[in-house]
């Protein structure tokens, strides 16, 4: 049973489309991650979700249950949100028992439930300080905590981690995956421009660009067999290398060239049947290169050497442009060193060099 | 001695410019101070030390018996109960004034800046166009207004014309303030089950005591020394401290008592120079904000 489902929404401001027709099924309990540049109509999504935002056609289900005309607290939904939004003059506990006061909920379930969120999420000893008086990742771990006493089927995350540090941030995704595990059957829908955290939490990734979705698939699939050029440009750093060329019959069959440089193709598991002079583009990760002397690209010259500490991303120039390689951590290279380069031919992608699409 | 090896904090020197700035400043404030300082010692002064006519000097005999005849014995017109009688009425008109018209305005600022009613834009566009027309438009036509409703001349009548003229300005400052406030804020209450006044009275509010306070000191100050409302709307019985003023200084018959009408203005601008001193920061503020509506 999905427990969210977006059904042909059209969500428009004043006179503007924002989403025309987007559909959407999220199942019981799963971790799904909005990913998309800002703009993309991720958090507008999630607004509608919420009910914080009215759409003008479609149809929203939680839970078995249409919600398309019910207020935010009739959905059973929870929201965290990226500036945490604590009701600054209320301490934390008051912060967390604020939505179970306005459903007229008895004390000492309010204080039993609050009680069990602070346990969870170690916030037991900041329940009497007020929100200014808390660290960004504290306030974060309240909002939470204000989240979860609602025990709502569905938590929404607006962008949670993006007002904290690098090093908060790590924490706290980590917290968020533990918590979800812990919760069970909670499904969380999570807003984010940050593809590290999608890939770690989500069971399905949702890529969004320019208020449509790009491709919906498991972090897997997404980074592995990215649906067009848009999705296999923005997920992953570095960036996938991507280079033009045709589609053209050689012995061996099928080869992607470009001028002298050759990739084979027998293994690629085309999804429409190519034909021979296509023009496409290949996007091969940084991962799949490799510098090598049996490669099979030649002509190379080492021009930046990034060292990352695990390892080691090299750019290597041909002149016309430029493609990266990552290495080992302990790979060291020269600028100006002329390398040859190999391609693992099982590990790219190919796209239609004219719509952009997964080939 | 050796050259300053520049470290720690940069020098400061008093230029000829700096000096100009200052002697600007003091000349200013000597400037402004002048009034007050004449208004002061004359009202010290009995009427045959302000014959002399040395308006700036202190006063040889001290005495307060200028301020207690404004206060309780002075005449307006017939009546002679000094301007006590006025400083009440301003009371009056003043504490439910200032209160009414600062809830209207916040609840308004509040549901346009977060509930998006319908038509809020043009709702609010009409409220500014309000708040730059000339008040005397309005006189005749409330006046009509109020005696077809029977309440003119009432504090009632007062009351309601100083919430209606103070609704633009408080609303803007409101909305204003409050379109500053984060909009998850709000967001975050409506999850959590807060209808309009819940949301209201239980996040937004406790949220708003800066703008409070500053519309406290420009509606306090902006209704106690109103004339016009009051010479028109109050009736008799109400006459702000302002009007009374004006009657005490204009219907004296034969020597002018300048003792008395200057220590009767001191009275009637005690309570906007109380204000001013116990919120000076504030005070700026309030004044700053005021400002848009020149």
């Amino acid at each position: 049973m999905s427990t969210v489902s977006v059904r042909d929404v059209t969500v428009a401001f004043e006179a503007v489309q924002v989403f025309d027709g987007l559909s959407l099924d999220i199942q019981e309990g799963e971790f799904i991650v909005l990913l998309g540049p800002s703009g993309c109509g991720k958090s507008t999504l999630l607004n509608a979700i919420a009910g914080l935002l009215d759409v003008a056609e479609g149809q929203i289900w939680i839970n078995g249950k249409n919600v398309t005309w019910e207020e935010p607290k009739d959905r059973g939904i929870a929201m965290v949100f990226q500036s945490y939004a604590l009701y600054p003059r209320m301490n934390v506990r008051e912060n967390m028992s604020f939505g179970l006061k306005m459903a007229k909920t008895p004390r000492p379930e309010i204080e039993k439930r609050v009680a069990k969120a602070a346990e969870l999420l170690q916030i037991t000893p900041l329940l009497d300080r007020r929100p200014d008086q808390l660290s960004g990742g504290q306030r974060q771990r309240v909002a939470i905590g204000r989240a979860l006493v609602r025990d709502a089927a569905v938590f929404l995350f607006d962008e949670p981690l993006s007002n904290l540090d690098a090093k908060l941030r790590n924490e706290l995704r980590v917290e968020i995956k533990r918590l979800h595990a812990r919760l069970g059957k909670t499904t969380m829908v999570y807003v984010t421009h940050d593809q590290i955290e999608a890939m770690t939490l989500a069971d399905r990734i949702v890529v969004m660009k320019e208020q449509k979705i790009q491709q919906i698939g498991t972090p897997d699939e997404i980074y592995h067999r990215p649906a067009n050029l848009f999705v296999a440009g923005f997920v992953g750093s570095p960036q996938m290398n991507f280079v033009k060329g045709r589609l053209e019959n050689t012995g061996e069959g099928l080869s992607f060239l470009a001028g002298d440089r050759r990739v084979p193709l027998s293994g690629y598991p085309f999804m429409t049947a190519p034909s021979a002079g296509q023009d496409v583009v290949l996007g091969v990760r940084p991962e799949h290169l490799e510098i090598s002397s049996t490669g099979i690209w030649p002509g190379f010259t080492v021009d930046i050497v990034e060292p990352m500490g695990a390892d080691t991303v090299i750019w290597c120039s041909d002149g016309a442009g430029s493609v990266q390689v990552r290495t080992s951590g302990s790979r060291r290279a020269t600028p100006g060193e002329s390398v040859t380069l190999h391609v693992d031919p099982t590990q790219v992608s190919l796209f239609a060099a004219d719509s952009g699409e997964r080939l | 001695m050796s050259a300053a090896v520049p470290q720690g904090r940069r020098p400061r020197h008093l230029t000829v410019g700096r000096l100009g700035v200052y002697a600007f400043l003091v000349t200013a404030a000597l400037f402004f101070m002048l009034p007050l300082w004449i208004m002061v010692v004359t009202s010290l002064k009995p009427m045959e030390e302000i014959r002399l006519g040395n308006i700036l000097a202190l006063p040889a005999a001290m005495t307060f018996e200028a301020w207690s005849k404004a206060w309780s014995s002075a005449c307006t017109g017939l009546e002679c109960n000094g301007i006590s009688v006025g400083f009440w009425n301003s009371v009056r008109i003043l504490i439910p004034s200032v209160i009414l018209s600062i809830i209207a305005g916040a609840i308004n600022g509040y549901a346009l800046s977060f509930w998006r009613v319908k038509g809020a834009n043009v709702m609010f566009g009409v409220l500014l166009l309000g708040a730059f027309i000339p008040y005397q438009v309005f006189l005749y036509p409330l006046v009509r207004i109020f005696s077809l409703t029977g309440i003119y001349n009432s504090l009632t009548c007062i009351v309601l014309v100083h919430v209606i003229f103070g609704l633009p300005t408080m609303t803007l400052l409101f909305r204003n303030y409050y379109a500053g406030l984060p909009i998850e804020l709000f967001k975050a209450a409506r999850i959590d089950g807060g209808g309009f006044w819940s949301i209201f009275f239980r996040v937004i509010l406790p949220m708003s005591t800066p703008i409070l306070v500053v519309a406290t000191i420009l509606q306090v100050t902006g209704i106690w020394n109103d004339f016009i409302f009051g010479l028109t709307f109050a009736g008799r019985e109400n006459l702000p401290m302002t009007v009374q003023l004006n009657n005490i200084v204009n219907s004296t018959q034969g020597e002018r008592a300048y003792n008395v009408d200057m220590a009767a203005t001191m009275l009637a601008a005690l309570v906007p120079l109380v204000v001013y001193f116990v919120s000076g920061r504030w005070f700026v503020r309030g004044i700053a904000a005021g400002a848009v509506k020149g």
